[in-house]
This record gives C-alpha cells, structure tokens and sequence, in this order.
C-alpha cells in the first residue's frame, strides 16, 4: 500500500495538566473519507485543530506523505493543503459570495497605478465553483453569505477549499445544524471531494451520515482511540455502542443520490 | 429534491437582468442613510430660511461635516473592523496644543509642529492597538483609557510648559492656505482634505484587497486569522490612523482659529459614532460602507446646523439627532435583513 496522505503516530495533545488527546495513531488516503465519531467532549475538535495547525501537539509525530510536518499556524497548514471547514463554514454572513471566496486570496486587476479588488471575477470563479459542486442555485456572486442555507454556506467553504488546492479536507460536524435535506447535500459534496481524490476527514455525532460517506471509521473516547476499522466491519448497532451515549439516529434515513 | 436544477440553462441567463438592480440597491449600506440625508435635507430646505440652500448655508453644514468627516472616516473603518475608538475625544485637542505648544510657545518651525502632532497621534493610535490586540480588552475600554490618560496628559503638560490652558500660534501664510483658511469667505479648507480623505477611505475599504480584510475581521476575527489575514497589524493600522485623523483635525483648527485649547473634543466621540451608526455601519462591525459614512456625516452636520435656519430652539437638534439615530438604525436593521434574505425567487423553492 502507498504512503498515506496523512499519519498520525501516537499524539497527545494536553492543555496544562489535563490531558485532552492521548496515543492517537491515525491514518487517511487519498480518496478516502475518515468518519471521526465521539460522544460530546470526546477531543474531536481538539484532534483536528491539531491536525490544521491550530493547535501544536505535545508529542507524537504528524507526517503528510510520509514527511514529518509540523505547523506554526493555520495559515502554514493551509499551505500544506489542508484544509478546515468549521460548522458554519467559517464564512462571513455580511460579505458577498464572491468576497468570501476569496477572503485572504482576492484577485486583483490594475486600476491606473493602483491594484484593485477584481469584483467580476472573483464572483464569476466562485459561482462557477459553487455549481460545479451541484449548488446551481447559485448564480449570484453579490448574494451576501448570511442570506445563504446552512448547506449551500457548507457547500461554498468546501468548494473554496477545494478551489485553493486542498488536499486534505477537515470538515468539523458540518452536518450538525442541517436538516435531513439539506445534511444529504453536504453529503453529496463530501463525496464529490473525494471522488476528486481529496483525503477527507468528518466528524459527525450522527452515525447514519457517518455510514453513508465514511471509508474508515475512528472512534474517540476521553481521548483515546477506541477503535478504528474499515467500512463493513462493523454493524451500525455496534459504532452507536462504541460512540458512549449514541443518540437514537438508527432509524433516520437519508436519501443519498450519487 | 432540487427544483432549481431543472430550470432550462437558457431561462437562467434570463433572469438576472430583472432582479439585479434590486438585489445591489438593497445590499448598499448606505441606502438608509441616503433616505436620512434626503429627508433632513428636505425638512430644513423647506422649514429654514432661504439662506439655508445658499452657499452660506452650504459653508455652516459643510464646515462641520468636514471636521467631524475626518475623524468619522477612521472610526467607521474601525466599527466596520469591530474595534471602537473613543480616544479621538481628547486626540483633538492633544492634536491642537501639540502643534500650538511646538510652533507657537517654542517658536519652533510650523512642520516640526505639525509633525509633533502627527506623531503624537501616531504613537497614540499604536499604544490603543497594541493595548488592544495584546490584552483582549475590548478597544471601547482600552480607548476609554487613552482618552482619560491623553486628557491628563495634555492638561498638564500644557499647564507645565506654558503656564496656560490656552496657548496662540501665528502660522505662515501658506501653511494656513493649505490647512486652515476659508475658501471663497466661508468654506473651511478642511472640506477638500475631507473630501480627499473620502476618495482614499473609499479605494482602501472598497476597491484594494485590504477593505476585504477590514470586513472580514469585523465579521469573524477568528476566521479571519485563520484564512491568513493579517488581523494584528491591520487593527493597529487602523487605530494609528484613527488617532492621527484626530490629531490632524486638531492641528488645523488651530491654524484655523490661530490658538487651541486644552478642551473641547469630547463631542466628537459620541457625534462620530453616531455619524458612523446612521451612515449604516453595523455597530458589532462587518458591514458599512464609506459612501454610507460620507451621507451620515453630511445628514448629521445637517441637523446640528439646519436648526440655526429656522425658527424653531437650536435645543431641538439633539432631539431630531436622537431621533433620526434611532431611525436609521431600524431602517439599516431592515435593509440589512432584507439584504440577507434576499435571493431571486427561485432560490425560494427548495
Ligand atoms: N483550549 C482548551 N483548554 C483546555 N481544555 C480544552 C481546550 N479545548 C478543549 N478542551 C477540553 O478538551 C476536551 C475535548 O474537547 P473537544 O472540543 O475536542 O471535544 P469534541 O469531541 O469536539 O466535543 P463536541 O462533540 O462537543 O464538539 C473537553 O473536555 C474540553 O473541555
Ligand atoms: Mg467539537
């Protein structure tokens, strides 16, 4: 088997005396979605801001392509292409599409000895983004963020990640504040990063959005890995037991168009 | 389960024309302020006197606006940033006695004065930054803070080196062509370094990459670090100029009036923000515009001087300010909603 994209070997993370992550030995491919599941408090978040450089891990060893990496910063994560979309899509209510795009990133065109911000594209590169991820009902670059749903704000922070080269795609409890719909969407677009070969890695309390996109699947509880396994391996009844205090998702249906 | 999706590709060409027009109209921050400054322009044009829509009548707002414009501008920037800076309270006269101090009482060179100032309003916007990103105290705080030290500080400073709270200074003719003379009788020279500083604050927030970044930091500061924006150094940029605009409006008013004063200035913190709010800045920041800050300036010098051409108390103008804020605050509030939820009718559907 190839390198992985990412692997973690044995890290711990503690803030002060308490320790929130410990041992954790993890690994992604290319193409492959990584379901992280744990129940409320578990360190999920803490893992991936460890893993986008939010956060620097007290030991253990983080390699991308079997490179030891360590980041200073968010912004040197990015760099490396990984990519961190939080739950709203870390994205500005009052900016236009186009402008949130491309925040950090703006195209610019000259204006007589001046730079200036190029409005007209930066709209018309993201909608086209946007729709090449299926949101067609997205044609307006100047639409503000805020007027957006929770799924088409997901959507865009997805497309713009992909758009800016991500290779590794962290996306924390994207689904949490959706409804079935519009979760269903989300979905579909995590899908679609991975069919474009990105390394995805999803956190999701909800089992059933975890089954229906995951290729591996990690198990958090207090901090410590308790288990790891592939698609198939384990029955829906056995992940809810594992994640402590599962919720009674077994029943919801979503349907799934691929 | 999309309906949109099946919208033939050629009807969606077709729509934007019809809608495109509203949606940008609505989006315009200043929209409700233009509404304001229309409405207090027609309420004066038809209650004052004639003199009001004369050039005399031009001079007495514009003049105000000009000053107060100045200062506005920076503040704006920093709500739209999410910062606040009240400090600009007692920059004024720290501005004023610097250069009146320097050039008037030491009889040093009128540029080394103005520099003084500058500087001074320089260093002082640094320190409300550097206060303000390194202690996460919320800048109304830090700035509240610098006001009261940079009062203190120019009060007895003042006293010390001159004995007095009210200090002259002869500036050359040309220095108080350039910064404080009166164009065609009435008009302050201060109007054209506003209106410059209009067309400056408007390619920095709305035409350069920066006046993304302004947003994007009032929206989510915490987003913004993370997507690379250099968030530290612009909040201290932005409260460097802020503190420098006071200092220079300051500075002019004493070449102007050919003295300063210890006091005065402290109008200028609530009448900025108030500027800022009605020219549709949102208070929390994010979202403004500077063509919104140029109409709330110009409808509040309106108010604060269109009194004086009727005949009604000038102690009704707080009243119709009071007013006209809580108005423009609502209307902002609903364009902003309206903004938000506005998309064309088919992205209703689903
Ligand atoms: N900066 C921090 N300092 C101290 N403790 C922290 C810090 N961040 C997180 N923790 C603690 O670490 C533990 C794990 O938190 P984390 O946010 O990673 O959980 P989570 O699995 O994402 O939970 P949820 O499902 O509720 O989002 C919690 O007990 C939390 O209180
Ligand atoms: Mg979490």
């Amino acid at each position: 088997m190839s390198t992985p994209l990412i692997e973690l070997k044995n890290v711990t993370k503690s803030f002060g005396v308490m320790d929130v992550l410990h041992g954790i030995t993890l690994k992604v491919n290319k193409g492959e979605v990584l379901c992280l599941l744990g129940d409320n408090g578990a360190g999920k978040s803490t893992l991936i801001k460890t893993l986008s450089g939010v956060y620097k891990p007290t030991s253990g060893s983080f390699s991308i392509d079997g490179e030891r990496v360590s980041f200073a910063s968010p912004r040197e994560a990015q760099d490396k292409g990984i990519a961190t979309v939080y739950q709203f899509g870390g994205t500005f209510p009052l900016m236009s599409i186009g402008r949130c795009f491309f925040i950090g990133n703006e195209p610019t065109k000259s204006f007589g000895p001046f730079r200036v911000y190029d409005r007209k594209r930066a709209n018309q590169i993201a909608v086209k983004a946007v729709q090449d991820f299926g949101i067609t009902r997205i044609d307006d670059g100047d639409r503000l963020v805020g007027g957006m749903s929770g799924g088409e704000r997901q959507s865009l922070a997805i497309a713009r990640a992909v758009y800016f080269g991500a290779r590794v795609l962290i996306l924390d409890e994207p689904t949490a504040a959706l409804g079935v719909k519009q979760a269903s969407h989300v979905l579909r677009i995590v899908l679609e990063a991975k069919k474009r070969g990105l390394a995805v890695i999803f956190i999701t309390h909800q089992v059933t959005h975890a089954m229906a996109v995951g290729d591996q699947f990690a198990v958090l509880i207090r901090g410590g890995l308790a288990a790891n396994f592939s698609k198939g391996e384990k029955t829906r009844e056995e992940i809810t037991d594992l994640m402590a205090g599962g919720q009674t998702l077994a029943n919801l249906d979503i349907d799934l168009e691929e | 389960m999309n309906t949109t999706q099946n919208i033939p590709a050629k009807h969606l060409d077709e729509l934007p024309n019809a809608r495109f027009d509203l949606g940008l109209l609505i989006r315009r921050p200043e929209v409700g302020a233009f509404i304001g400054l229309a409405f207090v322009f027609g309420f004066f044009a038809f209650f004052g006197n004639a003199n009001f829509v004369l050039p005399i009548g031009a001079a007495s707002y514009l003049n105000v606006a000009a000053n107060l414009g100045i200062v506005a501008l920076p503040v704006g920037l920093l709500m739209i940033a999410g910062e606040l800076d009240i400090s600009i309270g007692a920059m004024i006269p720290a501005g004023a006695m610097t250069v009146a101090i320097v050039s008037g009482h030491y009889g040093a060179p009128i540029v080394v004065g103005i520099g003084a100032s500058l500087l001074l309003g320089f260093v002082i916007g640094l320190i409300n930054g550097i206060l303000t990103i390194r202690t996460g105290v919320p800048s109304l705080i830090v700035t509240l803070g610098t006001l009261f030290a940079v009062q203190g500080l120019v009060l007895g400073v003042s006293v010390a080196l001159t004995g007095s709270t009210s200090v002259p200074l002869s500036a050359p003719d040309w220095i108080k062509t350039v910064f404080g003379s009166y164009v065609a009788n009435s008009f302050q020279v201060t109007i054209f370094w506003w209106l410059a500083f209009v067309v400056m604050c408007f390619f920095v927030l709305h035409m350069s990459r920066y006046g993304n970044w302004i947003f994007a930091m009032g929206g989510d500061r915490e987003s913004a670090r993370n997507v690379g924006i250099p968030t530290e150094r612009l909040t201290v940029a932005l409260f460097a100029t802020s503190s420098m605009s006071a200092s220079f409006v300051g500075m002019c008013q004493t070449i102007l009036y050919s003295s300063a004063q210890v006091s005065g200035g402290m109008s200028y913190i609530f009448n900025s923000i108030v500027t800022v709010v009605v020219g549709g800045v949102l208070l929390t920041g994010g979202f403004g515009s500077v063509v919104g800050i140029f109409f709330g300036t110009l409808t509040f010098a309106v108010v604060s001087q269109g009194i004086y051409f009727t005949q009604f108390d000038a102690n009704w103008a707080s009243l119709i300010i009071g007013v006209l804020l809580l108005l423009a605050v609502l209307t902002n509030n609903t364009f902003r909603k309206m903004a938000l939820s506005y998309s064309p009718k088919k992205g209703r559907t689903s």
